[in-house]
């Protein structure tokens, strides 16, 4: 894969030599013969510019990243500054174990890092809590909607098990005790480390976590290291219930990737953790989907400076393209209205694991001998069957190598909460919806994923609904397979208004592409935009594209002076051949 | 006054025809590329052929308008309506008939009437309106925070593809009167040798064969 990527660049050099060899000679004969002298010495100078902005024309120019050689054995995966650490944690005492429970472990590490429990509760992996200081909404998993398994608002007791802490199943969860932080998920680097569900569910889905091995909790508290990409990836490339189900850039395919999937994370490349772009301090992580900055005006991150960006300007600086051609300057003028995503991730859920574009719950609660089942039938690029049916949850519509949807972004999200009341006829509503323009300042043109769900929805009062999933309890919805039911009792559960009717609808859920960036040769070329037909951003608006914008008026008045011309030319032509005397002249 | 050959394109004239005939057939062929018409080139090595053979012509319209100045050559390119109307009715009518072309070329005055109007809108409207909207359209992300800089721009586009189609539109024209009159060769050749038939005052050609007697034959 490299020696293909390497010919071309060899190829651009000899071409360049040339170049040189030939000025060279000319120049040297230019002096000593007058005039002629005078005009080569003129018509080098003209040439200098086409000289100088040839090369650019990128015929040549397929792959010159430097390739790192593939190891056998990958290194360390790169966390940023923090390197290697100063402590050999299987040597403590104080991890020797046994431990009876993860929070047994959690008091051994809050013992030496006396600081990180109250620090580590102001993170959003914590509070599961983020009030948007400019739009005052109140958001984060505790709160949300979403348009995959929908809330996880009383349903704690399965989908808190990517709670960075021990036991949240209910309203009563204590959020002030240090010794409930889980330390391992995050931490430990054996990967045999796990978590259950914290309360019990129906056996219609407890049946999916019995035999599994007992944890050695002590090996994991020993191989504590900085978080590598399955530690992060544990939950974020699981989130809406499976692998990529829910970001479409985030699968378990970036737990090993070759470098063609992620030039950052990479084995074969920089081999980049998480952390090594979400920069973190004091446990608060850089990078957020709910305040995203769309467009960085500020650039490369020096020594001592601010820490608490994860843009891609934060390294590559605000002229990321080399100027060594008229290409590479007019890149870096598009840093102004297009996210770097756009063109380095020509497409999404790459590598073999598909990403759900779409859910029905509408075809949920279907029973078989008056049990609950699942269906497969989607193999995606691994050769893994996925779900395409089950009856706690409806039916899944997969994608792989995903077309980003093209729009201007201001980093703003604006969300329908439960709170949020509706046209209970509308014929869609966006779960969360963005704002953005060409004449705003901060919007930059920026892909997403676009995922499209018929959800149900309370249609007397027109506002979306916690639905009471998870429980051993009647009205539980898995188990039991009555939606009325488990709506009702989600609502009740937190003193929501139910009017008692609900309804199926249609949402769409945006979600801002981000990782899975393409090696450079793969990012977009300018004809993929720039082009009448089939332009990526043929539905982008508020711009002139030359190539993919055009007045018709213009065109056809144009065209019709030309052929016109042409036309008069041929008559007028015709005229002198066939007259007596026009053929002399 | 009798006919000469005079040599009336000197060699910094006939290269910069010949090199800015080369530049705007590329221009003419990348920008059109540029603006859809067709695929030979990709996008990217479309806007590159194209700035840079902008560049260059640009670089030698500056050197071209200093000669024209310095040499007052300027002088052949003043618009004048003496004669106009007879190769007007020359190319509408008289061409039919096997007329003679009503014009001869003098010393200081190598362009028929119809010819000097040409040339002179070319340089002066649309040559300017096309390399000041290209210029604009290249630095857009210089000014592209103004307001309304969108519509702005799309104005600027405009001008430039409909100055290009007017260009194209002259390129076939200009070429197509080459093959009226004598011949073709005729025509052609005097930009490649600079020598063409002149109506020489006594005067001009005395002057001629004493002070530049390689000048004319």
């Amino acid at each position: 894969m490299h020696a293909p990527q390497r010919a071309p660049r060899a190829h651009s050099h000899s071409q360049t030599d040339d170049n040189c060899e030939r000025g060279v000679t000319a120049a040297s004969r230019a002096p000593g013969t007058g005039r002629t002298g005078v005009l080569l010495a003129f018509l080098l100078a003209l040439a200098l510019p086409m000289a100088l902005l040839l090369p650019a024309a990128g015929w040549a120019r397929a792959g010159s990243w430097p390739t790192p050689p593939a190891a056998p054995k990958p290194p360390p995966q790169v966390s940023g500054p923090l390197q290697g650490g100063t402590a050999d944690h299987t040597k403590f005492d104080e991890l020797k174990g046994p431990f009876e429970t993860g929070s047994d472990v959690t008091k051994a590490c809050l013992g030496c890092h006396n600081e990180t429990g109250h620090q580590f509760m102001k993170n959003i992996h914590w509070t599961w809590s983020y009030k948007n200081p400019d739009t005052g909404q109140q958001l984060g998993k505790k709160y949300l909607i979403n348009n995959f398994c929908t809330n996880a608002r009383g349903n704690e007791g399965m989908c808190a098990q990517c709670h960075a802490g021990y036991g949240w199943k209910d309203e009563t969860f204590d959020f002030t005790d240090e010794t409930k932080i889980d330390c391992l998920v995050c931490h430990e680097t054996t990967g045999t480390y796990y978590k259950l569900p914290n309360s019990k569910g129906n056996k219609a889905c407890s049946v999916m976590f019995e035999d599994m091995a007992p944890i050695d909790l002590a090996a994991a508290a020993q191989s504590v290291g900085l978080p590598e990409r399955a530690n992060c990836g544990a939950c974020h490339f699981n989130g809406g219930g499976g692998d990529n189900v829910k970001h479409g850039d985030l699968s378990s395919a970036l737990k090993e990737p070759p470098r063609t999937l992620d030039v950052h994370m990479g084995v074969d490349g920089l081999n980049f953790a998480c952390t090594a772009c979400h920069i973190t301090n004091k446990h608060i992580w850089a990078g957020s989907r709910y305040h995203v900055i769309s467009k960085d005006a500020k650039g490369r991150i020096m020594s001592g400076e601010r820490k608490d960006v994860a843009t891609c300007e934060s390294c590559h600086g605000l002229s990321p393209h080399p100027v060594d051609s008229l290409a590479g300057f007019k890149l870096n003028d598009h840093v102004q209205s297009i996210a770097c995503q756009t063109c380095h991730i020509p497409e999404f859920a790459r590598g073999g694991v598909a990403t759900i574009v779409d859910w029905d719950w509408r075809t949920a609660g279907k029973l078989r001998n008056g049990e609950g089942y699942h269906e497969e039938g989607y193999i995606q690029g691994n050769g893994e069957d996925r779900y395409v049916y089950k009856s706690i949850k409806g039916s899944f519509t997969y994608d792989e190598n995903v077309v980003p949807v093209y729009r201007w972004f201001d980093g703003q999200m604006i969300y329908t909460t439960v709170d949020t009341h509706f046209d209970p006829k509308a014929k869609e509503i966006d779960i969360n919806h963005f704002t953005g323009s060409r004449e705003d300042s901060h919007s930059r043109i920026w892909p997403f994923k676009r995922m499209h769900t018929w959800q149900p929805y309370d249609k007397g009062n027109g506002t979306l609904v916690y639905n009471h999933l998870w429980g051993d309890d009647k009205a539980a919805y898995w188990g039991n397979y009555d939606m009325g039911a488990s709506i009702a009792k989600g609502m009740a559960d937190f003193g929501l208004d139910y009017s008692g009717e609900y309804g199926f609808i249609q949402t769409n859920s945006w979600w801002p592409i981000t990782h899975m960036v393409a090696p450079k040769a793969q990012a977009l070329a300018c004809d993929d935009c720039h082009t009448p037909k089939g332009s990526r951003l043929a539905s982008v608006e508020g711009v002139y594209m030359p190539g993919r914008d055009h007045n018709p008026w213009l065109d056809d008045i144009g065209t019709i002076l030309v052929f016109g011309t042409l036309a008069g030319i041929l008559i007028h032509g015709l005229i002198r051949f066939f007259s007596p005397k026009g053929r002399q002249h | 006054m009798a006919l000469h050959r005079v040599k009336i394109f000197s060699i910094f004239e006939r290269f910069w025809h010949w090199a800015q005939m080369l530049l705007i057939l590329v221009l003419l062929v990348t920008g059109f590329g540029l603006h859809g018409f067709h695929d030979l080139f990709t996008f990217k090595q479309a806007v590159t052929l194209h700035t840079a053979a902008a560049l260059t012509l640009l670089l030698l319209w500056a050197f071209g308008t200093f000669w024209l100045f310095t040499t007052r050559n300027w002088r052949h390119f003043i618009p004048t309506v003496q004669g106009m109307w007879g190769v007007f009715r020359y190319y509408s009518f008289g061409i039919f008939k096997g007329e003679r072309h009503p014009y001869r070329k003098a010393y200081w005055r190598k362009h028929n009437p119809l010819q000097a109007l040409a040339y002179t809108m070319l340089k002066l409207v649309l040559f300017p309106a096309i390399w000041i909207t290209g210029l604009i359209y290249l630095f857009y992300f210089a000014w592209r925070d103004i307001p309304h800089a969108t519509e702005y721009l799309q104005g600027v586009a405009m001008v430039h593809v409909a100055a290009a189609f007017a260009i194209l539109t002259f390129v076939f024209i200009h070429v197509y009167m080459l093959t009226t009159g004598h011949s073709f060769r005729d025509h052609v050749m005097p930009m490649f040798t600079g020598f063409d038939e002149v109506d020489l005052t006594p005067e001009e050609e005395a002057y001629l064969r004493k002070d530049q007697p390689q000048d004319i034959r």
